[in-house]
């Protein structure tokens, strides 16, 4: 069974080409890396896979069962998450009140109007969990404005695991990081269990080519390499889009 | 007790004390009138704080509330019949116009509502054998529950406040709650919500269908304090009225629009007795307040409050500067 299979993914905007019939197939427990230079169509792959765009044609599948047809919403109770290359957070509200909003958008609470959100213990007990996973449980109660850039990235991923997901999709978790924050990032995303299948775009080589087991290159929405680290740096492809001929 | 349950207390007593310190009879139906308008505003309210979203219909929600009673009791129904036939009606009338206006947002939404609302206004003119057109609809007599006659300014405005209660209370348990907290998130990040696994449009609707259950009640209440009701109530002014209470108040949160709808109803009913160019005041106070506090008077006189309790010593909350301020209210 493969965590996450896309097959000859399409999509234009007007003459634009984003993405090319991309193929891709992520096994279970998996570390996949997706690279490429800028417009490659790294994130509008993201965005297709889920579901925040609508692909011209091709498939999406999440262990075995089709996603193509279904909205982002639904795609997020099958067990995916994401987080955002430009932090898209909830500003106004502490931490706990973000990590306890997207463990809300997975229960049925969410849709109850009569109780008092600050008396339901148990999803405050584990929105408390998941930003001390993350190392920020001692911030709980701090309006997000007044955090880190660092710290809101680790309040995104502590809000994409809360979820318990089974396919993570990290979109460019080290942009904008110093080299501590990275540090703390890079520790947090190993510490990751293997339960989680992760596909990573990254730009930050250093710390992506460490993490990943797998390399997928994407140039003009198409991926052009892919393989172990060592056979996409050894690839001569890989080269020519990063270093030009 | 805290100062929160103090003031509280303070104005619960104030309010059930209106009639024997407001002077005569014509001040009390003022009051009466405020407390109306404070529901609609309430009903706005939802929509502009809680889900970002500002409806210039509302008005005619409202008056299809109000037409529905008068024309039920022109029918020879009881009152209790033409209330429950005016709460449903108008709540379909809300899913309708929540179906269409919310297959946009920003000022899509506005440009839909404001157009229903008009639609709304112009059947009210128009439909001259139900509604009867400009003459209106007069309602002959006010119900009178439990043998406790409404006729009377004084007993009209207790059977408001005790509605007006109810309405604040069932406001603060909806926006407090995990229904409530996904509405303000689909206000701040729509596009995260849905990442999460919210049903945006849905968390919308149910919305515009509580805001419409609020304006309904106005709308009953309004129709039984007039006794009469012509299309002018449903024009696009007394839309954007309930829209200038709930933002003059201070939108998002429950104390603002109350205030908004005071302070309009008091200018428009009290110093238009007065200064003949009442409007103009009206005008020169939104201004103001747009200046001076463009959060609203609610927020913008905690913000002074707080500044004026910082000038005389920090509070060991703030000092640390972890924590948001008590009382804080939503944006």
């Amino acid at each position: 069974m493969t965590a996450l299979s896309i097959r000859k993914l399409e999509k234009s905007f007007g003459g634009l080409r984003v993405t090319r019939g991309v193929d891709l197939a992520v096994q279970p427990g998996e570390r996949r890396l997706i690279i490429g230079p800028n417009g490659a169509g790294k994130t509008t792959l993201f965005n297709l896979v889920t579901g925040e765009l609508r692909p011209d044609t091709g498939s999406v599948a999440l262990f075995d069962q089709e996603l193509t047809r279904l909205p982002a919403r639904r795609r997020a109770h099958l067990g995916l998450s994401r987080t955002y290359q430009i932090i898209t957070l909830f500003p106004k509200d502490t931490l706990l009140r973000n990590v306890t909003l997207s463990l809300l958008g997975l229960s049925p609470l969410r849709w109850n109007p009569l109780l008092r959100l600050e008396r339901q213990r148990h999803l405050i007990e584990q929105a408390e969990h998941a930003l001390a996973r993350v190392g920020l449980g001692p911030m709980a109660h701090r309006p997000l404005a007044e955090t880190s850039y660092g710290e809101r990235r680790r309040v995104e991923i502590a809000m994409a695991l809360a979820q318990n997901p089974r396919v993570l999709l990290l979109d460019e978790p080290f942009a904008g990081l110093s080299v501590d924050e990275r540090r703390d990032v890079k520790t947090l995303l190993f510490g990751i269990p293997r339960e989680v299948t992760i596909v990573m775009i990254e730009h930050d080589m250093d710390v992506a080519l460490d993490f990943a087991e797998r390399i997928s290159v994407m140039h003009f929405g198409e991926v052009v390499v892919e393989g172990t680290r060592a056979e996409v740096v050894a690839d001569p492809r890989t080269k020519e889009i990063y270093l030009g001929e | 007790m805290t100062a929160t349950r103090f003031a509280l207390v303070a104005a619960l007593a104030a309010l059930i004390s209106v009639p024997a310190w407001v002077p005569g009879d014509y001040y009390v139906s003022v009051c009466s009138q405020i407390l109306i308008y404070a529901i609609f505003a309430l009903g706005i309210d939802v929509l502009i704080g809680y889900a970002g979203l500002v409806s210039l219909g509302h008005a005619g929600l409202l008056g299809l509330a109000s037409y529905t009673v008068a024309v039920c009791l022109a029918a020879g129904l009881g009152h209790a019949a033409a209330v429950t036939i005016a709460l449903v009606i108008t709540l379909a009338g809300t899913a309708v116009f929540a179906g269409l206006s919310l297959r946009a947002t920003g000022i899509g939404f506005i440009m839909i509502t404001l157009a229903l609302g008009q639609i709304m206004w112009g059947l009210a003119y128009r439909w001259v054998s139900i509604t009867g057109g400009d003459n209106g609809l007069s309602v002959a007599n006010r119900p009178a529950p439990f043998g406790f006659t409404l006729d009377v300014p004084s007993h009209f405005y207790y059977a408001t406040l005790v509605v007006f209660l109810l309405a604040v209370v069932a406001t603060w348990v909806f926006v407090h709650s995990p229904f409530g907290a996904s509405l303000k998130g689909t206000r701040d990040q729509p596009r995260r919500m849905t990442a999460l696994g919210y049903h945006v449009w849905l968390i919308r609707f149910y919305a515009c269908l509580f805001s419409g259950l609020l304006t309904a009640i106005a709308g009953i209440l309004f129709v039984y304090y007039t006794e009469f009701i012509s299309p002018p109530t449903l024009l696009l002014t007394s839309s954007a009225e309930g829209v200038l209470m709930a933002i003059s108040g201070g939108s998002g949160t429950l104390l603002g629009p109350i205030v908004g709808a005071a302070l309009v109803e008091i200018v428009k009913n009290v110093a238009s007795a007065y200064i003949t160019r009442w409007n103009m005041l009206l005008g020169a106070i939104f201004v103001a307040i747009v200046v001076f506090m463009p959060e609203g008077l609610v927020p913008g006189t905690m913000r002074l409050v707080r500044r004026a309790l910082k000038l005389r010593g920090p509070a060991p909350a703030a000092a640390t500067g972890t924590h948001p301020a008590p009382g804080e209210p939503a944006p």
